[in-house]
């Protein structure tokens, strides 16, 4: 049973992941009041790259070829380990914090070396830009996990949420500092407005996008199915940890997975609407400022750590 | 110290035209340079080379022509940075050399014509060497290479970033991919075919650019048009401009990312061309400013329409202006971004949002007035800093003044919209303010009332070069936000 609903979360969370995205994007074609691309059109853009034959650059190495393979079975694999509608309890030491940003990381660090890969200038723009949120957004995370350790003793992502649900925790000042910082740094992983902006044209402007600028046919069909993913991954994330509610405990009955799915679909919904709500508000920060952002969300980590140490009498 | 005034002598005409010499010609380039007079425009046709210039203090404006002996004439871009380009220009097109030149690479002609000196004597094109942009040295410096074409639906254009790091140390500009060879197809062009290529220069400001043409062939052949066509044509004018901000506004916004004020634009934008549409029956106006007056007269519902669209966007964008005003975000963006000096402005004479924000009060509406500009009441926007932000906000209130000049045109005079142009032989010339800045055109017309020569300057001629130094000390990725403020015409700068 354990197993079959195990393979089940793998696939579906591959499967979710463009509607995540396709959710996100209707959200703000409605919010500026065009009608918008329907709900599934990044599963129609995911066939048609299939489809199309890949060009790549004479110069390419196989790293080029490889990476797209890699950062998609990566970022896939993280997204697995996330608790989604049930809590994965039987995975044991795999569904940690730390291995799902450390997998990230691995597919962040082979996303850099192919954008660099072919000489073009735009790749390598966009690799340091990468590079350089990274290095302030990755410290930035292991301060908010260390800050939520320490308030629920684990770093286990189902024990986590198991700790959040129990009755006996009451107003917890910390883990909203911790939910706060996680938010910002999901927008910064994941590239949207303000730090980066999936949708622009403008290549002078791009992190993500100028990465993959030289990628096409079924090369970028995995990399956007990864990146969609990654939103997915990281929507889970907090719902897991911050609102675990509804999510079924190991061992129950099938009515308690059929509303455990019910509610993380909402969650989906909840988390990829706030999303597109929020980038419709926010213009795009200059790109020396996001340190400055993402170092909010280490204070946060920081604050929340040190909260939780005074309120103990250390 | 000589005065404009010597050297054109006694004349009624606002633009009149006198042979000079050498030493004339070359203290005009020394009063360019010293900031005394400003150039408003510079172009050649075979033998002879034309200057427009305006006096800063006594506001005499005149043209003055040097012919060019041997198939040179001296180079005023010598001493004078904006004259440089156009130089450039005039030695592609005409094969005339400017002697003493600083740069002697091409500008328009790269090579893909078939011809060169497509005016002057034209010859089968050589194989050209690789266009050498201006070297850079230092350490750790990265080139950028971006364009010509694209990734938006813009126009062409190359630019050549050298940066460090993330700051841009040299932006080179290369145009003149969309030449379109207007000069070319204007000069012997029966004047109804002249009228249209001339209003399709820069289509986004068709209505300018008609008018100037329009205005530099009445002045040619000596007619006035009537008082009703004159507020007909200044209501399609400040239609224009109304879009075209609207539109712009909206662009510079989205290039940070904020595209809900694109969105808002857009449906602004949409208004205002869907009532161009249905009063003058083109969405851009295109066509509709003709030598003589206008081909289309506008009926009472017409003025109902326009007074509803004044009312309608004078409701709504104010809140354009709040949305602007409250998004710290956005303007953490704009502000103190890209600025241009005051002293830069005004070498080169940069007219429009570009001129206006950095302190360069020059609207030919106010300073060179044509009916009915002359008995109307606006002010000009002014404001010093230069940035992103002044550019925007002098595109705001420049939309609030149109609104207030289109309630003032809506009492427009009745009487004929369109007189005969006599066929005469004649020279004119005229200063339209279009959306961007002062459009320049100059006619020269033959016995039979055909067009023999025309030149159209456009106001990005003298954008394009302070784009490069605004940029300077700023970050890359703040360009497109720049360019997008500045929005200058490709296809007006490259004709």
């Amino acid at each position: 049973m354990i197993v079959l609903l195990l393979i089940l979360q793998v696939l579906l969370v591959v499967a979710l992941a463009p509607l995540v995205t396709g959710v996100v994007r209707k959200t703000k074609a409605r919010l500026m009041r065009r009608r918008g691309p329907s709900l599934i059109q990044p599963y129609r853009d995911l066939a048609r790259l299939l489809r199309k034959e890949p060009v790549v650059a004479h110069n390419a190495s196989i790293l080029f070829t490889a990476a797209p393979t890699f950062i998609f079975a990566a970022t896939w694999t993280a997204a697995a380990l996330v608790p989604t509608f049930f809590l994965n309890t039987e995975l044991g030491v795999a569904a940690d914090f730390i291995t799902v940003v450390g997998i990230l990381a691995a597919a962040r660090f082979a996303l850099a070396l192919a954008g660099l890969d072919v000489g073009t200038a735009f790749g390598g723009l966009g690799a340091s830009r990468e590079m350089m949120i990274a290095s302030v957004a990755e410290p930035a995370m292991l301060m908010l996990i260390f800050s939520l350790a320490l308030v629920g003793g684990t770093t286990r992502l189902p024990d986590l949420a198991l700790f959040v649900q129990s009755p006996t925790l009451g107003l917890h000042i910390s883990l909203m500092l911790a939910f706060l910082g996680l938010a910002m740094i999901a927008v910064a992983e994941n590239g949207r407005i303000p730090v980066d902006n999936a949708a622009t044209h403008l290549e002078l402007t791009m992190v993500h996008e100028a990465m993959v600028l030289e990628y096409s046919g079924r090369h970028l069909a995995l990399i956007e199915l990864a990146q969609s993913t990654k939103l997915l991954l990281y929507i889970s994330l907090i719902a897991a940890v911050f609102v675990p509610w509804g999510s079924a405990p190991a061992g129950s009955d099938g009515l308690h997975y059929l509303f455990g799915f019910a509610f993380y679909l909402a969650k989906l919904a909840v988390g990829a609407v706030a999303l597109g709500v929020f980038e419709v508000t926010i213009a795009k920060l200059r790109v020396f400022r996001v340190p400055q952002f993402i170092g909010v969300a280490l204070m946060l980590g920081l604050l929340a750590a040190l909260l939780r140490l005074v309120s103990q009498g250390l | 110290m000589t005065a404009l005034a010597d050297i054109l002598g006694i004349s009624s005409e606002r633009w009149p035209r006198v042979v000079v010499n050498t030493a004339q010609w070359q203290e005009a380039g020394e009063k360019i340079a010293a900031g005394l007079w400003t150039l408003v425009a510079h172009w050649g046709e075979p033998g002879m080379v034309h200057v427009a210039l305006r006096e800063r203090g006594s506001g005499k404006t005149g043209i003055v022509s040097i012919p060019a002996e041997n198939g040179s004439f001296p180079a005023l871009g010598r001493q004078c940075y904006p004259a440089r380009r156009l130089e450039r220009s005039i030695a592609d097109l005409y094969g005339l050399v400017p002697k003493g030149a600083p740069d002697a690479r091409p500008w328009l002609d790269h090579g893909s014509w078939g011809v060169t000196h497509p005016l002057g004597a034209a010859t089968p094109s050589q194989p050209q060497t690789p266009y050498a942009f201006l070297p850079v040295e230092g350490e750790s410096l990265h080139q950028i290479p971006v364009g010509p074409v694209h990734a938006g639906i813009i126009e062409p254009g190359h630019f050549r970033f050298t940066c460090q790091g993330e700051t841009v140390v040299r932006l080179e500009s290369r145009l003149g991919y969309v030449h379109k060879g207007i000069e070319g197809l204007l000069a012997g062009a029966p004047l109804d075919r002249a009228a249209k290529l001339a209003g399709r220069a820069s289509g986004d400001s068709t209505v300018a650019y008609a008018s100037a043409f329009a205005l530099a062939v009445e002045s040619a052949s000596g007619i006035t048009v009537p008082p009703r066509a004159a507020y007909l044509r200044a209501i399609m004018a400040e239609l224009e401009r109304i879009a075209n901000h609207i539109g712009d506004i909206g662009g510079v916004c989205n290039d940070a990312a904020f595209a809900i004020m694109l969105a808002h634009c857009g449906i602004l934008r949409e208004r205002v061309l869907r009532c161009c549409d249905s009063v003058f029956g083109h969405r851009l106006m295109m066509d509709s400013v003709v030598p003589g007056g206008v081909a289309r007269d506008i009926t009472a519902d017409g003025i109902a329409e326009i007074t509803a669209l004044a009312d309608y966007l004078a409701r709504k964008f104010p809140g354009i202006i709040a949305l602007y005003d409250e998004t710290a975000s956005l303007q953490d963006r704009t502000v103190r971004t890209g600025m241009v000096a005051h002293e830069l402005v005004a070498l080169f004479g940069a007219g429009g949002y570009v001129g206006r924000a950095s302190g360069r009060s020059f609207d030919a509406r106010k300073i060179l007035p044509v009916p009915p500009y002359d008995t109307l009441a606006f002010e000009v926007p002014l404001l010093e800093r230069g940035d992103v932000d002044a550019r925007l906000r002098i595109r705001m209130q420049e939309i609030e003044q149109s609104l207030s000049l289109l309630r003032q045109l809506t009492s427009l005079p009745s009487g004929d919209i369109q007189i005969a142009v006599p066929h005469k032989a004649g020279e004119g010339a005229a200063l339209v303010e279009g959306f961007r800045g002062d459009i320049f055109a100059f006619v020269r017309l033959a016995q039979d009332g055909s067009v023999a020569r025309c030149h159209l300057r456009d106001p990005s001629q003298f954008h394009w070069p302070l784009l490069e130094t605004a940029i300077d000390g700023n970050i890359v990725a703040d360009f497109p936000l720049l360019n997008k403020s500045f929005n200058c015409s490709y296809a007006g700068h490259d004709l």
